[in-house]
């Protein structure tokens, strides 16, 4: 069975389409990517997902629930955790705490809770504190744990704001352009890491990409979009090759 | 080549002065409105120093030398002559601002401008000796205290600060007399030691003078005995270490119990002011400082539990159907923060400036409420209520003053400091911090925006509705006016002054801010001149607040060498 089933989704800003009746389907296991030039619906389609916009029409289902219509917190605890374009940590947080901010709804202490500190919530804050440092080891931020999130290096926080949403306990991760502004050596370790991401941890990964080399290598299903329209979908060579795909990267003429 | 000495000399030479010539200016203007606001008369008749000193001198003097010490400061370069020349550049240039006020009050009338403007005035300023000699005394006396303010500063550290100190000790203890000798009156040897100290004006001459022999003697044996004991504590084995910690902690608890008793009435009531703003402070910094909500009308919760608890004790309305205060407090409070749960689901959805104006009318509308006729005949209207049961205990007698009030907000305040910590780092902690930093991102994480915010309204109206119910039986009687805006204004200050979000920054600011103006009584006038000074000056060079969170405390910092650094590279 499908882990998401999107069908004939469509998100409309007034006059301008942004994702047109767009089919989208993805099986448990597998990184599928997204692409498309500047302005083609992708994190559109993104934040219909993860509940920041609600589509007109259509149906999302995830892992047996509809999604449309939920508040994006309800949709995180189903299970869909996302990373954000341009980088969006609680900057003034330390990385430990942006992590135990993504544990949220795994946890459940309550407000009494808190103030009295019974046993259980101790020992739930100490698991999480816990797992919140498994967390930042497994993408390689071991010893900066009481460091301001802003204070990371640039890979540093792509890799914090991955961890954060791994802390959500994710089904499925949707990863907003993890590349954008690395250089190839950097791309080459986000692209083996996102690799481990599936192996080890058996997160289901969904790629916004601009960068085509990183796309195909890891992508073991590729989806192009332009103007909101699915345009073409398959393993990346066969995309690659399809003109309708050459003619929205590189215009009518020079696509052929 | 040999223009470059010369070229070297211009650079440094030009800068220092320009700085210290403004520093000057900002100290003539600072001198000039201090005597034209009416300090100068107003002070005038009281000593720092008996016969030596008044305190309106002493104002103007300290002026000169603070202006000389900053100018000092702020050479790039200390070399003992530019720091001298600065320092006497920018007192003199302050006294000299005074003296030209002087001459031309001699020539036009400016007190037709300003009142305070007079012959009187000019009188004082030239310490009575003239117009001629006066302002040459003036101008005397600018260049010499900056001088040796830009002197002092070549001083090592040690001396440097046992010469501050001093300063500062004979110039506080000098104003606050009136305080220092109500409060210790009955103290037995203390009593003996201020009448030896104190004239009946100020500090005695040869009081000041013990003083400041006695002062930097300490000052100096502390600098020295400070480091060596802080070592020998740190080379104990751990286990006495923290005996100790706790050691001093319960003496801290101690001295917090004996207080009242050693205070006396008129600093308990202070001390009472300054509970309950910090009670007000601490449940508005989880709206604002934890969940970073601006939420300007917070006087409402404050307002509902002191109604609350008023209508429900007082036996002159139908309702004060409960005769003990402390079984009416559960329900004020409750009732607090169930309005503030309440007032919390319209505004759910702004941010930032909307947020606090909705808020604002809140706190107005509550107001407005309590005011109206319609509800007099339940909540009183503008006679407001009056009989208010006091928080009596069962089997004990207690004389409600100040004093025992005290420890009745000590407690509310202990136990809202215990709360606020729990809160502060606990799941819903991180969420509200998550809330303030980023909302949409927060929501994306798995946090329910609406249950975090509405629990911050919660929390922060069952503190207010505390501060209500007691200040309702304190008073005995509660007026709607006693709910105004500046209410919310004050405790906002507090909270920002202290630094937002900064539990120990609550307490420094409710005692900066509520508690410093009551020791100040004799500037009762100009309090609100203070109040809006201190904050401009806190903001533009302490931004953080007083006591910063922790975290916020290093992002500043570190944006401030960066800032050095621009400035030294460029």
């Amino acid at each position: 069975m499908a882990l998401l089933n999107a069908q004939r989704v469509t998100k409309r800003f007034g006059g301008l389409v942004a994702v047109d009746k767009t089919d989208f389907v993805i099986e448990p296991g597998m990184i599928a990517s997204l692409i498309g030039p500047n302005g083609a619906g992708k994190t559109t389609f993104f934040n219909c997902i993860t509940g920041f916009y609600r589509p007109e029409e259509g149906s999302i289902n995830f892992n047996g629930h509809e999604l449309i219509g939920l508040r994006p917190d309800v949709i995180t605890t189903l299970g869909v955790a996302r990373t954000f374009q341009n980088i969006r940590l609680f900057s003034n947080m330390t990385a430990l705490e942006n992590v135990m901010v993504g544990e949220h709804p795994r946890m459940k202490a309550t407000l009494l809770g808190a103030i009295l500190r019974d046993r259980a919530t101790m020992n739930e804050e100490k698991r999480a504190v816990k797992r919140a440092r498994e967390l930042l080891d497994f993408v390689g931020l071991r010893g900066h744990d009481d460091e301001l999130a802003k204070n990371l290096a640039y890979g540093d926080q792509r890799r914090l704001e991955i961890a954060r949403a791994l802390a959500t306990d994710p089904k499925l991760l949707l990863l907003d352009e993890p590349t954008a502004g690395m250089n190839p050596q950097e791309t080459g370790a986000m692209v083996g890491f996102i690799r481990r991401l599936r192996d080890e941890l058996k997160v289901t990964i969904l790629l916004i990409e601009h960068q085509m080399k990183v796309v195909m290598t890891i992508s073991d299903r590729v989806s192009v979009l332009d103007f909101g329209v699915k345009i073409a979908e398959g393993s990346a060579a066969s995309v690659q090759q399809d003109t309708r795909v050459r003619e929205a990267y590189l215009g009518k003429e020079y696509g052929q | 080549m040999l223009s470059s000495p010369e070229i070297l000399q211009t650079r440094s030479a030009t800068p220092w002065l320009k700085s210290a010539a403004q520093i000057g200016v900002i100290g003539g203007i600072i001198t000039i409105s201090i005597a034209l606001q009416g300090m100068i008369q107003a002070f005038s008749s009281r000593d720092v120093i008996y016969q030596v000193v008044t305190m309106s001198q002493a104002a103007i003097l300290l002026t000169f030398f603070v202006m000389g010490y900053v100018a000092a400061m702020r050479l790039p370069m200390r070399a003992a002559s530019s720091s001298i020349g600065a320092g006497a550049v920018a007192g003199f240039i302050s006294s000299a601002a005074l003296v030209l006020l002087i001459g031309l009050g001699n020539v036009v009338n400016l007190g037709n401008v300003f009142v305070n403007a007079t012959p009187q005035l000019y009188e004082l300023l030239t310490f009575k000796l003239g117009l001629p000699i006066g302002s040459l005394a003036l101008l005397l006396a600018g260049l010499g205290l900056g001088a040796l303010a830009g002197a002092i500063l070549l001083l090592p550290d040690s001396p440097r600060r046992a010469i501050l100190t001093t300063l500062a000790w004979i110039v506080g203890l000098g104003v606050l007399q009136d305080l220092i000798r109500v409060t210790f009156a009955d103290w037995g040897f203390l009593e003996s030691a201020l009448r030896f100290f104190y004239a009946s004006n100020g500090l005695s001459l040869v009081g000041a003078l013990v003083l400041s022999v006695l002062i930097p003697a300490l000052a100096i044996l502390w600098d020295k005995q400070a480091p060596r004991a802080q070592t020998r504590i740190d080379r104990l084995p751990a286990p006495t270490q923290r005996a100790l910690r706790w050691g001093s902690l319960g003496f801290g608890v101690v001295i917090l119990f004996l207080l009242p008793a050693l205070l006396g009435l008129y600093l308990s009531e202070v001390l009472d002011n300054v509970g309950l703003y910090l009670l007000m402070g601490l449940g508005l910094n989880i709206v604002v400082g934890f969940a970073g909500l601006l939420d300007l009308g917070y006087v409402a919760f404050f307002a509902i539990g002191a109604y609350v608890a008023g209508v429900l004790t007082s036996p002159e309305f139908s309702t004060g159907v409960i005769p003990n205060w402390w079984l009416a407090l559960p329900i004020a409070v409750l009732a607090s923060g169930a309005f503030g749960v309440l007032l919390g689901i319209p505004v759910l959805k702004m941010r930032g400036d909307y947020l606090a104006i909705v808020t604002l009318g809140f706190g107005e509308i509550i107001r407005l409420l309590a005011l109206s006729d319609f509800l007099k005949p339940w909540i009183g209207g503008a006679q407001g209520i009056q009989r208010i049961a006091k928080p009596d205990l069962p089997f004990i007698q207690i004389s409600w003053g100040p004093q025992a009030f005290y420890y009745l907000f000590l407690a509310g305040c202990l136990l809202v400091i215990f709360v606020s910590y729990r809160l502060k780092s606990s799941r819903l902690g991180r969420a509200w911090m998550a809330v303030r930093e980023d909302e949409d991102v927060a929501q994306a994480m798995g946090i329910n925006l609406v249950a975090t915010k509405l629990k911050a309204f919660g929390m922060g109206a069952l503190f207010g509705g505390l501060a209500g119910a007691i200040f309702a039986t304190k008073l005995e009687s509660i007026y709607p006016h006693s709910f105004n805006f500046l209410i919310s204004i004050n405790v906002l200050c507090l909270i920002i002054i202290g630094g937002m979000g900064s539990i120990p920054g609550v307490v420094v600011g409710a005692l900066a801010l509520v508690g410093l103006p009551e020791l100040l009584r004799e500037f009762a006038e100009f309090r609100f001149l203070f109040y809006g000074i201190a904050l401009v000056v806190m903001m533009l060079t302490r931004p953080e607040g007083l006591i910063p969170e922790a975290r916020r405390a290093m992002e500043l910092e570190e944006f401030r060498e960066e800032e050095t650094e621009q400035a030294t590279a460029s």
